[in-house]
């Protein structure tokens, strides 16, 4: 099959030998290197100079992925304009040409940068396979840097998200404390109660999106030892219940667990634990006053799950493709009381595919939403990877 | 003495900012609006030309705000625009200085950093309402 992506790179012979320079021209111009990591085939635009200097004017002006050098030119050595291209340009790639190949020249050029080396009398086979190693080093560490420089962006906006996160119920809480200073004694007591409970709702809720924030931090890093021990989730899942039981006792809302038999996998306990935390305290959290929860666990061969259903406000198809991202949460009439740090479903996923699985989700507006966890037993050397 | 009451349309995903904004000034004699998105705020637009607008940046999107700017001066060339944002300097993301260049695709005609103080508020709506 042919690559998806195309590439053009320049090449420059530098070569005091026209013929030479022709030669290498015309073995390269129907040449062409596909690099599957990155599917994409790459073409080669090759120019020659005879002189260093002209090489030297034309690297100003112009724009070179890949040199070929020759080791002995008519003006400058070689080896300086290599050192040249290296210092300034970590994006050029050198493969170095000389008559008079030598085992300490090939070193040094190698240590000044050269990524390849060929010996003139060169057969077009011998070229064209340097210059396709050159090729691959060259646009495989480019990919390289750019999805570092990807990360690092993702990281960026993800800081920028987190802060604003951090100050809007710093913003709120430090308005209402000023409204109340301002008006001393002018406030009615019911406004009076109702900014206090704000203030220490939105404190509740900064408190929830630290600690959602260490425990993706915690996946994120893999700077934790992850220990895998059996986890019984039946008894896990008991626990989670247990610790919502009383606000949804207060709502009237009646958590049930389904469970057909032992459900036990390889797993970090502490994982497992946010997941069922998360999915248990959101069904309860949605729901309306007097509504149902069901927890059902079962394992189907060597896949465990997790479904949690509950009968609450649900989730309109336009919102649900952005439940699972980073501080998404769906804003409107029926959330705005609601506290919750954006982070949950978003770790939920993340420890999901750690398990090899993923989560799945079926709602329908003021019907309910319905949670389905698959976890797959790992390996530990998988989770390592 | 301006006889006629202005109205300022407020736009923030935080209702407890929205409460507070309408408290601080509708004590001042504003009448006040509010919308929690920029698609509440667009459907009100409709109905309502406000004097002038006070919009949050990072709604549902990160740019809603700038967004719904271009959206307000778009409907109603005229209607000054103050954009209030938590996002800040530590994260790169400066508004407070705003260049002439920036300030062409912004469409804002103040950025304000949150947490606002009041009098600040007060005294750049009184500016650009020019009274």
């Amino acid at each position: 099959m042919n690559p998806k992506n195309e590439q053009r790179l320049k090449v420059v012979i530098v070569d005091d030998e026209e013929s030479m320079c022709l030669g290498a021209q015309r073995v390269l111009k129907n040449y062409s290197v596909d690099i599957e990591d990155i599917d994409t085939r790459v073409f080669f635009d090759t120019k020659f100079v005879t002189k260093g200097n002209s090489f030297l004017t034309l690297l100003e002006k112009e724009k070179v992925d890949l040199v070929l050098l020759d080791y002995k030119l008519p003006d400058i050595s070689g080896l300086d304009l290599l050192e040249h291209i290296t210092s300034n340009n970590k994006d050029v790639i050198a493969i170095m040409i000389t008559a008079y190949a030598t085992f300490e020249t090939a070193v040094q050029a190698t240590k000044l940068g050269a990524n390849d080396f060929i010996a003139k009398p060169f057969t077009p086979d011998e070229l064209r396979s340097s210059v396709r190693k050159a090729t691959i080093n060259l646009l495989l560490a480019r990919h390289a840097r750019r999805s570092e420089e990807e990360k690092k962006k993702v990281r960026f906006q993800f800081i920028s998200v987190l802060s604003h996160e951090l100050k809007a119920p710093l913003a709120a809480i430090e308005g209402y404390i000023n409204i109340l200073k301002k008006r001393y004694g002018k406030v009615s007591e019911e406004d009076y109660e109702m900014m206090l409970s704000r203030s220490q709702i939105r404190l509740e809720g900064m408190r929830k999106l630290i600690f959602d924030l260490l425990d993706l931090t915690r996946i994120e890093s893999g700077d934790k030892k992850r220990s895998f021990d059996t986890v019984d989730v039946v008894d896990m899942a008991r626990t989670a219940i247990e610790v919502v039981n009383m606000e949804a006792a207060l709502r009237n809302i009646e958590i049930k667990m389904y469970v057909a038999g032992p459900v036990h996998m390889a797993a970090d306990k502490s994982e497992i634990e946010i997941i069922l935390n998360n999915l248990i305290t959101n069904a309860v959290k949605y729901n309306r006053d007097g509504g149902k929860v069901d927890v059902a666990l079962y394992s189907e061969g060597d896949k465990k799950v997790i479904k949690v259903s509950d009968t609450g406000i649900g989730i309109a198809p336009e919102d649900a493709s952005r439940l699972f991202q980073e501080f998404v949460r769906i804003k409107n009439e029926k959330t705005i009381n609601i506290l919750g740090s954006g982070l949950g479903l978003s770790t939920v996923k993340k420890l999901s595919k750690l398990y090899g699985g993923d989560v799945y989700l079926e709602t329908q507006p003021d019907v309910g939403s319905s949670f389905r966890v698959e976890l797959f037993n790992t390996n530990t050397s998988n989770i390592i990877n | 003495m301006n006889k006629t009451v202005k109205t300022i349309l407020v736009v923030d995903d935080d209702h407890d900012y929205l409460f507070q904004q309408r408290l601080e000034l509708e004590s001042e004699g504003y009448n006040i609006i509010t919308a929690d998105t920029r698609k509440k705020a667009n459907e009100l637009l409709k109905e309502v030309k406000p004097d002038i607008a006070i919009i949050d940046l990072m709604m549902q999107e990160m740019d809603d705000g700038f967004v719904l700017s271009y959206e307000i001066k778009k409907r109603y060339p005229d209607v000054p625009v103050i954009m209030v944002t938590a996002v800040t300097g530590k994260t790169g993301m400066e508004f407070g200085s705003v260049t002439p260049e920036e300030k062409h695709w912004i469409k804002a005609d103040t950025i304000f950093t949150k947490p606002v103080r009041t009098e600040q508020l007060l005294k750049e709506i009184k500016r650009l309402l020019k009274f």
